[in-house]
C-alpha cells in the first residue's frame, strides 16, 4: 500500500488565528515562529476513508450473525407457511441436486411420493418421535434426534466436565512449574485435533475397546460418541475454567493460606468456590461445542434414530442428521426444508448458549473480584 | 487430625493431577494409534497418486491438492477481513464503545456456532443465493455454473467459520505492541492510521501469521462446512476453476470409513490419510505455538 | 506569576481534567515562556505528567479522559474543535519517560518523522538526520553505525536518540516527562547538558522527580500537588524562599 499523502504545510504567510484577549506572541527575531497553527484543520480524506473502511469491514462479523440466522432460516422458512413445493422448481427437481457426492449411489429421488405429502406439511408434525424423512409416509418427528444430541452431550459433559474443571484446579494450584508448561501444548494439540480424526479414532479404535470391556450391544452407540466427544470437549472446558481459576485475585489465596488452611482447603473451599461464574461459562460453552459437533457423531453413534431410554443404542443427533442427509435430500422438498429447521434450532441454541456464557463470564465474575 | 487432613491433601492433589495427567495420555494415545498405524502405508507414491480401484488402493494426491486450494483461498479473504477487524476492535474503538461491544460479542458468538450451520448458511448463501443470482444474471439458458457447491463457495464458508480464529489471535499479537511506540509515532505528529501501517502492524506481523496458521490449521480439519458446499467423493481430475469441486483430506478420511465399499481392506489408507491430515494440522498447530510462544517472551521482555 | 501571559509560548487557563470519575487537574493556570526551561515538580500522581500530556493532546489517546478550560500555543487554543492535533504534535514534540525508539535502526528511527511528513529527498534527509543527532548530542556516538538497531544502543544513549528523532520533525517546543529518571548518573548529567543547549532554540516544559534536577536545569518551577499548582515562580525562588509551606517541606524532602 501506498503511503498516504502529507497535508499541505499551513501556509506560511497567513497569519495565526489569534485569542482575542491577548496580544500577538513576540518571539525574538532570530528564532521566528516556524510552524503556525492555524484553526483551520485539514481534512485528511485518505484517513477519514480508510477508517470508515476499517470500521464496514469489521461490521462484516455483526452483519454475517444477521445473515446467518436469515439464510438458514429462510430456507426452512416455508415450512411454516405451508407452501413448501412452490419453492421448487420441476426443473430442480428432476435434475436431483445431490451435491456432488457419491455420484456412484443410487439417487434417492422418490419425488412423486414426496409431492403428494408436501402440500399439506404442518408444523406441528416436527414434533414427534419417529424420524422417517424418506420413507412412502415420511415422519419428520424432532424428538429422538434432539434425545440423541442429549444423550450424547450429556455423556461427554459428564465426563469432560469434571476432567477439564481438575485439571484446570491442578495446573493453576498444585502442579509443579514442568507440568503446567507441559499442559499448555498437550492441550492445544487435543484441541487441533481435527474432528474427523477423533471421529475416525473412535470408529475404529475406542468403539472395539469399550464394547469388549462393557459388552454393549452395540458397537456404536451414544457412549462412544460421548466419550469421544469428550475428548473435543476436554480443551474448552480447561482453557475456561483455568482462566476463571486463575482471575481469582492472589490476595483471596493468600489471606485463606494467611489464616491456617492448607494449599488443597484454599483451592477447593476458596479458589473454586469464587471462580463459580467461568467454570459454570466453560460448562455452557462445552454444551455448545458438543451438541453442535457433527463429524464425530456421525462417525461414532451408530446414527440410528432411536427413542430410547437407554446411553448405549445407537443414536443420531441433529448435527448428524443434517450432515448425513443433506447430500441426498431433493433440493426444495420438504425434507430439505426440515434440515435447515433443525440448522436453525442448531444456531439459536448455541447464540443463546453463548450469550448466557458471556453473561456469566463478563457480568459475574466481574462484579465479584472488582465491586462494580 | 492434621494427619487425616494431610491425607486428604494428598488425594485431593493426586486426583487432579490424574485428570489433568489423562488428557496429556489421550493426546499420546491418540497420536501413538495413528502414527503406529499409518506409517508404513505413508510412502511417496501414497502422497503422490490418486486413488484407484474404486478408492481401495492408490494415493491421496488429489485430496491434498484440494485441501491445499481450500486453505489457501480462504485464507486469502480469511485473514485480510480477520485482521482488519481485529484492528478496527483494538485501535479505532474505545473501552465503552457500543459498537465494539456488539462486534466483540458477533465474534464469540460466530465462534461458538456449529460448523455443519455454517455448512448450511454455504448452501443457502453462496450456493443458493449468490450463485444463483449470478447464474440468473450471467447463464445463458439456466445451465447451472455458480448455483451448484465448488471450491470457491467452501472456501468461503470456512473463511467464515475461521474468522475469529484470526480475529482474537491478531487482537492478540496487536496488544502487545507497547503504547510507547504508538505515543512516540504520535508525539511526532503522524497520524493514526500512519501510526497502525508504519508501527503497530509491522510489529504484529507474527501475530498475524500466527492467526492465519491457526485458521489454515482449523480449516484443514474441519469436514462439516464442506459436505455440501464443495467436496466431492471422488474426482478424476484436480480442479482447474472456482466452479470445481475438489476432493478434500478430511472428506476424504470420512468418506472412506463410513462409505467405502470395503472398510477393512482400505484399513491401512485410513491410517495413512488420518496421518497426514494430523501431521498437517499439528506441523500447523506446532507453528502458532512457537510463534506465540515467541510474542509472548517478546512481550515480557519489553 | 506577574509576566504578561503575551511573553508565554504556551499558556492554560483553569484546565480542568478528569480521568473518568477522578479529578486529575484542578483548575491549572500556567505560562511556559519561550526558549525558557520551566520545570513540574511534586509528588507522584499529583497530575503533573497528565499536564504535560494535555499540552500536546496525547491524552486524547487515552479513553475516559475529559478536558475544561484551554491551553494556549502561540496564543492559538489547542483543544478549540477547528484545530488539528496531529499539526499541533509536530510543532509540541514529547520525550517520553521511558525511551522508547521504534525496533529499527537509528537512521530509520530519525527519518521516521520527516520521512511520513513528505522528505524524500535522500541528501536532505541524510543531513536532517546528522544535524538532529548532533543537536542531541549522540552524533559522536553513532556516526559510524546508523544502520544499527536503536535497540542496541544503551539507556542513555536511547533516550538521546528520542530526542534527535523529535527534533527532526522541528518542533517548537519540547515536552519532556521525567526523560533521566531511568537513568544512571553518568547519562542524566548529559541529558542535563543537552537540556541546557536546547534552550536557546526550544521551549522546553520537564517534568521531574528529582529535585536537584529541576533546580540545575530550570528558569521556572511549578509545584503540584493533589492536582493543582500550589506555588510557581523563578526556580531559584521556589528552591529558596518559597512562599508556601508545603512547597518548602516539599523541596526540603519532608514529604513526597
Amino acid at each position: 500500500m501506498r503511503i498516504l499523502p502529507v497535508p499541505a504545510q499551513p501556509d506560511q504567510g497567513t497569519p495565526p488565528t489569534v485569542n482575542p484577549q491577548s496580544t500577538p506572541p513576540v518571539p525574538p527575531p532570530s528564532l521566528p515562529v516556524r510552524k503556525v497553527l492555524t484553526m483551520k484543520k485539514p481534512f485528511r480524506a485518505g484517513e477519514y476513508a480508510i477508517e470508515k473502511f476499517i470500521q464496514s469491514v469489521a461490521i462484516i462479523s455483526l452483519v454475517l450473525i444477521g445473515l446467518i440466522f436469515v439464510f438458514v432460516f429462510r430456507e426452512a422458512y416455508p415450512l411454516f407457511t405451508g407452501k413448501v413445493l412452490a419453492a421448487a422448481p420441476q426443473a430442480q427437481v428432476e435434475e436431483a441436486e445431490t451435491y456432488g457426492v457419491d455420484p456412484g449411489a443410487p439417487d434417492i429421488v422418490e419425488a412423486p411420493e414426496l409431492e403428494q405429502n408436501q402440500e399439506n406439511f404442518k408444523p406441528s408434525s416436527l414434533v414427534g418421535p419417529s424420524w422417517q424423512p424418506v420413507s412412502l409416509d415420511p415422519k419428520f418427528g424432532l424428538w429422538s434426534l434432539l434425545a440423541g444430541s442429549l444423550k450424547v452431550t450429556l455423556i461427554a459433559l459428564l465426563i469432560a466436565g469434571p476432567v477439564g474443571i481438575f485439571a484446570a484446579l491442578y495446573t493453576s494450584n498444585f502442579a509443579p512449574k514442568w507440568a503446567r508448561e507441559g499442559m499448555k501444548p498437550a492441550i492445544e494439540i487435543l484441541a487441533g485435533f481435527p474432528s474427523v480424526v477423533v471421529g475416525f479414532f473412535a470408529l475404529v479404535i475406542m468403539a472395539s475397546l469399550l464394547q469388549n470391556i462393557f459388552g454393549f450391544q452395540y458397537r456404536l452407540n451414544a457412549f462412544v460418541g460421548g466419550v469421544a466427544m469428550a475428548l473435543a470437549v476436554v480443551p474448552i472446558v480447561y482453557t475456561v475454567s483455568e482462566d476463571a481459576l486463575n482471575a481469582v485475585p492472589k490476595v483471596m489465596m493468600e489471606a485463606s493460606l494467611a489464616l491456617g488452611a492448607t494449599r488443597w482447603e484454599t483451592a477447593l473451599f476458596v479458589i473454586l468456590p469464587s471462580a463459580t461464574p467461568g467454570i459454570f461459562a466453560a460448562m455452557i460453552l462445552g454444551f455448545g461445542r458438543a451438541f453442535g459437533e457433527t463429524m464425530i457423531v456421525l462417525m461414532a453413534t451408530g446414527n440410528a434414530a432411536l427413542l430410547t431410554a437407554s446411553l448405549t443404542d445407537p443414536v443420531r443427533t441433529l448435527s448428524a442428521t443434517i450432515g448425513a442427509e443433506m447430500a441426498e435430500v431433493v433440493f426444495g422438498d420438504t425434507h430439505y426444508r426440515v434440515l435447515f429447521f433443525v440448522g436453525a434450532l442448531l444456531f439459536m441454541i448455541s447464540f443463546s448458549l453463548n450469550a448466557v456464557a458471556e453473561f456469566f463470564v463478563r457480568n459475574r465474575l466481574m462484579k465479584k473480584f472488582k465491586g462494580a | 487430625m492434621t494427619r487425616t487432613k494431610s491425607i486428604i491433601g494428598k488425594a485431593v492433589v493426586s486426583f487432579t493431577g490424574l485428570c489433568a495427567f489423562s488428557a496429556v495420555a489421550a493426546v499420546v494415545w491418540i497420536m501413538g494409534t495413528i502414527v503406529w498405524g499409518g506409517h508404513s502405508h505413508l510412502t511417496w507414491a501414497f502422497l503422490t497418486q490418486a486413488p484407484a480401484a474404486g478408492m481401495t488402493e492408490g494415493g491421496i494426491l488429489p485430496a491434498i491438492v484440494g485441501t491445499f486450494m481450500l486453505v489457501v483461498i480462504m485464507s486469502l479473504v480469511g485473514v485480510p477481513v480477520g485482521t482488519i477487524t481485529a484492528i478496527y476492535l483494538s485501535e479505532y474503538t474505545s473501552r465503552g464503545s457500543k459498537l465494539a461491544n456488539f462486534i466483540r460479542f458477533a465474534v464469540n458468538t460466530l465462534a461458538g456456532i456449529p460448523a455443519i450451520v455454517f455448512g448450511l448458511f454455504g448452501l443457502g448463501f453462496f450456493v443458493q443465493f449468490t450463485g444463483g443470482t449470478l447464474d440468473r444474471l450471467f447463464s445463458p439458458e439456466g445451465k447451472l455454473v455458480w448455483a451448484q457447491p465448488n471450491i470457491l463457495w467452501a472456501s468461503l464458508t470456512m473463511a467464515l467459520l475461521t474468522l475469529p480464529v484470526v480475529i482474537v489471535s491478531v487482537e492478540e499479537a496487536i496488544k502487545t505492541v507497547p503504547r510507547e511506540l504508538r505515543e512516540a509515532s504520535l508525539a511526532l505528529g503522524v497520524t493514526k492510521w500512519q501510526t497502525i501501517w508504519r508501527v503497530v502492524l509491522p510489529n504484529s506481523v507474527g501475530g498475524i501469521l500466527t492467526g492465519a496458521i491457526l485458521a489454515v490449521s482449523r480449516g484443514a480439519g474441519e469436514v462439516a462446512p464442506i459436505l455440501f458446499t464443495g467436496a466431492a467423493y471422488f474426482l478424476p481430475n484436480l480442479p482447474h476453476g472456482f466452479t470445481d469441486q475438489f476432493m478434500e483430506l478430511g472428506y476424504h478420511l470420512y468418506i472412506m470409513t463410513t462409505q467405502s465399499t470395503d472398510v477393512e481392506k482400505t484399513l491401512p489408507i485410513q491410517y495413512a490419510t488420518t496421518l497426514v491430515l494430523l501431521l498437517l494440522t499439528f506441523a500447523l498447530n506446532f507453528g502458532a505455538i512457537f510463534m506465540r510462544y515467541r510474542l509472548r517472551s517478546r512481550r515480557v521482555a519489553a | 506569576m506577574e509576566t504578561a501571559p503575551h511573553y508565554a509560548k504556551l499558556y492554560t487557563k483553569d484546565l480542568h481534567l478528569h480521568y473518568g470519575p477522578k479529578h486529575a487537574l484542578k483548575g491549572i493556570s500556567l505560562d511556559m515562556k519561550a526558549y525558557k526551561v520551566t520545570a513540574l515538580i511534586g509528588p507522584s500522581g499529583c497530575g503533573k505528567s497528565t499536564f504535560l500530556r494535555s499540552l500536546n493532546r496525547m491524552n486524547d489517546t487515552i479513553d475516559n479522559v475529559n478536558i475544561k478550560g484551554s491551553v494556549f500555543v502561540d496564543n492559538v487554543d489547542i483543544y478549540h474543535k477547528k484545530v488539528d492535533e496531529v499539526q499541533l504534535r509536530k510543532k509540541v514534540g514529547m520525550i517520553f519517560q521511558k525511551s522508547n525508539p521504534f525496533p529499527k535502526s537509528i537512521y530509520d528511527n530519525v527519518a521516521y518523522g520527516p520521512r511520513i511528513h513528505g522528505l524524500r529527498d535522500k541528501a536532505k534527509l541524510d543531513e536532517l538526520v546528522e544535524t538532529s543527532l548532533r543537536r542531541a548530542a549522540i552524533w559522536d556516538e553513532v556516526k559510524d553505525e546508523l544502520k544499527k538497531s536503536a535497540l542496541a544502543l544503551s539507556g542513555g544513549q536511547q533516550q538521546r536518540l528520542c530526542i534527535a528523532r523529535a527534533l527532526a520533525v522541528e518542533p517548537e517546543v519540547l515536552l519532556m516527562d521525567e526523560p533521566a529518571s531511568a537513568l544512571d548518573p553518568i547519562a542524566t548529567a548529559k541529558i542535563e547538558e543537552l537540556i541546557y543547549e536546547l534552550k536557546t532554540t526550544y521551549t522546553i516544559v520537564i517534568v521531574t522527580h528529582n529535585m536537584q534536577q529541576a533546580a540545575r536545569v530550570s528558569d521556572y518551577t511549578a509545584f503540584f500537588y493533589m492536582g493543582s499548582v500550589v506555588e510557581f515562580d523563578a526556580t531559584e525562588r521556589i528552591f529558596t524562599s518559597p512562599k508556601e509551606k508545603q512547597t518548602e517541606d516539599y523541596v526540603t524532602g519532608r514529604f513526597g
